[in-house]
């Protein structure tokens, strides 16, 4: 009977086999080479993992990084970052700012085609903003686009922005996210129409096939407006487990992944390792803080703040938590950034200095029990942080047994994210948490510092509340001239690392590796990806044939 | 018998709705909401843009009307549209027609479960009856100790160790997904190997963790089938030992069984969290943990939905085995 159903199951299995199986070739395994150089050559494919699988690829609707990784391959914005930050053009050739600063208009690059043919022009520019400021559009990031008070098209290739004050962010949110076709769009209900997964870009890539839960296959795109992309083709292949992946590109079914610290620091210093793959290394824009409830009596005083921070080794933070695969934090931003101060107030791991610090604020183990008290209140608080973040959470535990050696007990809890956000956050029910922030590459951070952004559901969740800094975060949006804007955020840094309502922990490190046939990879500060359709493979180390 | 049937239908009807009512307030009673992914500590959204994403899920009208707006249309079983920023129907992500059938989420987890399912049943059933008829044997005790092992071995460990053997270092096998790179181009037979192949090593993993219970169980149950009179009688009368356990004993130690499969029944479709991560499976599991993660009410909802209708159909199906199988039950009726 077993048998029986079992074989059944066999032939069942073939049928469906059978039927489901009238796709043409895609790709094959290649044999031969013909030719010897390392000179750039079209073709082969590069395959990337990914544990996260994109949710819809309209770039102005997307929230996970998986659906900006793939999006950011199949559109283009009017702007982009250069690899020192500094902003060029991408589908506008160039832009005029009136003196004012409230006046942007885009010169847009001429020739450049949607992938099914249409000329790109400023209508679609301007079709864009209307659907992102459009208050059916489900987007997150409206914000810097209310801001603007005209929007027009001043011929087929001039596009012109007026803001009603000066904006510093204003130009670069022109990049990436605002541009759509709207020719295919104009009509359709944009959450719920068949584009967003199956999108028409104008990118160096266009979407050839998705399979859920599978893999996204990418084509390059022939008429791309910078020129032929040399991969053929990027499959994103959706591992969700990081170990599984790992053995992937051990065994070569992937080319690209991210390394966790372990993976990159212990299991990949192998000779197979170094003769197949290149391993890359540099800040990502994020960092990880430890952040204070300012209306919880312990630490209203900054010599309590300031002393915790003698008493954490971020040396050690590092060393532990991430193998050593990252750098200092001394305040918000990211080193070798031009808002990035290097010259504020950094705390040694020094516990004398801390204890001595928590004394003068009248910290002092009276009954002798090991803790610090005052007032008959023994020094104890909990660190609240999210649940799955195995990072986070070991600082934690390192933090916890530093500051126990100068009398404070820490407890540590970890949640689950709604929960943490909905119970402890928003009703400011925390003494402590780590958490981290992703940074934008523009430096304007007035939802996070300034003091009137402390409601309830906003970021200022510290209540922190300083007025030069507020002026200084208003003046610093109000500006484009970079020397002033600099001057601004460098003063901001001085002020956030004497105060220390968060203490900045760490930066970490990204981990990319990427198969050794590739070349052309450039890394620079804002990562490797950022020249992807100038990667290339030699013709004699082509690994896969692919046929349009 | 239809009339009993009848009555059984009906019954459902009402612990299918205790199921949707319980399933749906405690899923809503965990704090947060669908939006939160998009708009928590996102400093690029006002709380205009929340109350307006909130509104369009209906999130802002009380829980007990929008258990009342979901059952409404559940009834026409339309299990609406998933919150997650693909707004797909929900019914297309575990069934999606666009799909070949072997990439449907459903499928594929049905398929696996089945054949594990099968192995299962054909490996325990023997195991169970001859560790009975050799009871505190050391062939009984070492069988006892492999399921045991199998059952024990957190199957995410045991996964990675023969993938790293049988996918890095023999390279025999494929480690992950359900088929490879070049398929399209692969011949007919080149498409079932691989296939099969992918499937070679999830399926062993939770075949192995899924042999003890039935194992164990078809073991106590034959325990108790071979010191039943009618067996003595049946050695008595001189019938080979073979024919008194296979022919007579067997068929009455099988009949608990059936309660066994019907209970896995909802298994079937409920996939595994962890092997299917893994693995790399797109499968019902995997949907399922993502789902209630990122708190997409109607893609739990419906998947719950799903599956209680199920374990009642299950149940029944248990039923009617027993009474069809059993003379015995059928003369209680």
């Amino acid at each position: 009977m077993t048998k029986r159903a079992f074989l059944f199951l066999l032939i069942l299995l073939i049928a469906v086999n059978i039927l489901g199986c009238k796709e043409k070739p895609a790709a094959t395994i290649k044999t031969s080479s013909e030719n010897n150089s390392d000179e750039p050559a079209y073709g082969d494919a590069l395959i990337v993992g990914s544990i996260g699988e994109p949710s819809i690829l309209i770039p102005m609707l997307a929230g996970d990084s998986a659906s900006h990784d793939i999006a950011g391959l199949l559109f283009n914005g009017l702007v982009k970052y250069d690899t020192d930050l500094s902003v060029i053009g991408d589908l506008a050739e160039s832009w005029d700012i009136s003196k004012d600063g409230l006046v942007i208009t885009f010169h847009l690059r001429k020739g450049v085609k949607w992938a099914d043919g249409a000329a790109f022009t400023a209508d679609d520019v301007k079709f864009g903003y209307d659907t992102i400021v459009n208050e059916k559009t489900p987007t997150a990031y409206k914000e810097d686009f209310l801001q603007v008070k005209k929007a027009e098209v001043v011929d087929k290739y001039t596009f012109r922005v007026a803001y009603e004050k000066p904006f510093a962010p204003a130009l670069t949110s022109w990049s990436g996210i605002v541009v759509l076709p709207k020719h295919l769009l104009k009509d359709a209900d944009i959450t719920k129409s068949e584009f967003a997964r199956n999108p028409v870009g104008l990118g160096p890539f266009k979407l050839k096939r998705w399979t859920p839960g599978q893999e996204l296959i990418l084509d390059s795109y022939r008429e791309y407006f910078e020129g032929r992309p040399y991969i053929d083709r990027y499959v994103y292949r959706l591992i969700p487990d990081l170990s599984t992946m790992f053995l992937e590109l051990k065994a070569g079914s992937i080319d690209m992944m991210g390394l966790t610290p372990i993976q990159y620091t212990k299991q990949t210093n192998t000779d197979f390792f170094k003769n197949n793959f290149q391993k890359f290394r540099y800040p990502v824009f994020a960092y990880t803080y430890m952040g204070f409830n300012l209306k919880h009596p312990f630490f209203q005083d900054k010599r309590v703040r300031q002393a915790i921070a003698y008493a954490i080794d971020k040396g050690e933070l590092i060393d532990v938590v991430l193998f050593g695969l990252g750098s200092p934090a001394t305040g918000p931003y990211v080193p070798n950034t031009w808002p990035y101060n290097p010259n504020v107030k950094k705390y040694e791991y020094n516990p004398e200095k801390a204890k001595e610090l928590l004394k003068e604020a009248g910290w002092e183990d009276t009954d002798g029990d090991g803790l610090l008290d005052k007032d008959g209140i023994p020094f104890r608080f909990t660190i609240f942080t999210n649940m799955g973040n195995t990072l986070r959470k070991n600082a934690a535990t390192i933090i916890q047994w530093r500051l126990a050696k100068v009398g404070i007990k820490v407890e540590i809890r970890a949640l689950e994210w709604s929960t943490f956000i909905n119970e402890f956050i928003d009703k400011r029910r925390f003494e402590a948490v780590i958490l981290g922030w992703q940074i934008g590459l523009d430096p304007d951070q007035y939802d996070i510092w300034h003091s009137s952004k402390t409601k309830e559901k906003e970021f200022n969740f510290v209540s922190y509340n300083n007025p030069e800094v507020d002026e200084l975060l208003e003046k610093g949006r109000r500006t484009f001239n970079i020397e002033e804007r600099k001057k601004a955020y460098f003063r901001i840094q001085e002020i956030l690392a004497e105060e220390l309502p968060y203490i900045f922990l760490y930066v970490p490190d990204a981990t990319p590796v990427v198969n050794v046939r590739f070349k052309g990879i450039k890394p620079a500060p804002i990562g490797i990806t950022y020249n992807l359709p100038k990667w290339y493979a030699p013709q004699k180390m082509q690994k896969y044939m692919v046929e349009p | 018998m239809i009339a009993y049937l009848i009555k059984r239908l009906l019954e459902m009807l009402p612990t299918l709705l205790g199921i949707t009512l319980i399933s749906f307030f405690i899923m809503h009673l965990a704090p947060g909401k669908p939006t939160d992914i998009l708009t928590e500590l996102n400093p690029k959204i006002t709380p205009e843009a929340r109350e307006r994403l909130e509104k369009l899920y209906n999130l802002d009208k009380p829980v007990v009307v929008q258990y009342g707006l979901w059952l409404k249309r559940i009834v026409k079983l339309d299990f609406g549209e998933s919150f997650s920023t693909d707004r797909r129907p929900v019914m297309q992500k575990i069934w999606d027609q666009k799909q070949s059938l072997l990439d449907r989420r459903l499928f594929i987890t049905l398929m696996i479960n089945l054949i594990t399912f099968a192995i299962i049943l054909a490996i325990s059933i023997p195991i169970g009856v001859s560790s009975a008829t050799r009871q505190n044997s050391l062939y009984d005790k070492v069988m006892t100790t492999t399921v045991f092992i199998g059952f024990a071995m957190p199957s995410f460990w045991f996964a990675l160790l023969l993938m790293m053997f049988f996918g890095v270092y023999l390279g025999w096998l494929p480690i992950s997904g359900l088929k490879s790179l070049n398929y399209d181009a692969l011949p007919l037979l080149g498409k079932i190997w691989d296939r099969t192949g992918h499937l070679i090593l999830p399926v062993f993993i939770s075949a192995f963790g899924g042999l003890a219970a039935d194992s164990r169980f078809m073991r106590s149950s034959m325990l108790e089938v071979i010191r039943q009179d009618y067996v003595t009688v049946a050695r008595a009368k001189g019938l080979p030992e073979k024919k008194v356990i296979y022919k007579h004993a067997l068929r009455n130690a099988l009949l608990p069984l059936i309660t066994l499969i019907g209970l896995s029944v909802p298994g079937l479709i409920g996939g595994s969290v962890i092997l299917e991560s893994v693995f790399g499976i797109p499968g019902m599991g995997q949907l399922f943990f993502m789902s209630v993660m990122t708190r997409d009410y109607p893609m739990v909802m419906c998947i719950l939905t799903i599956g209680g209708m199920l374990t009642l159909l299950g149940n029944l199906f248990a039923d009617i085995g027993y009474m069809l199988a059993d003379p015995r039950i059928r003369a209680r009726q």
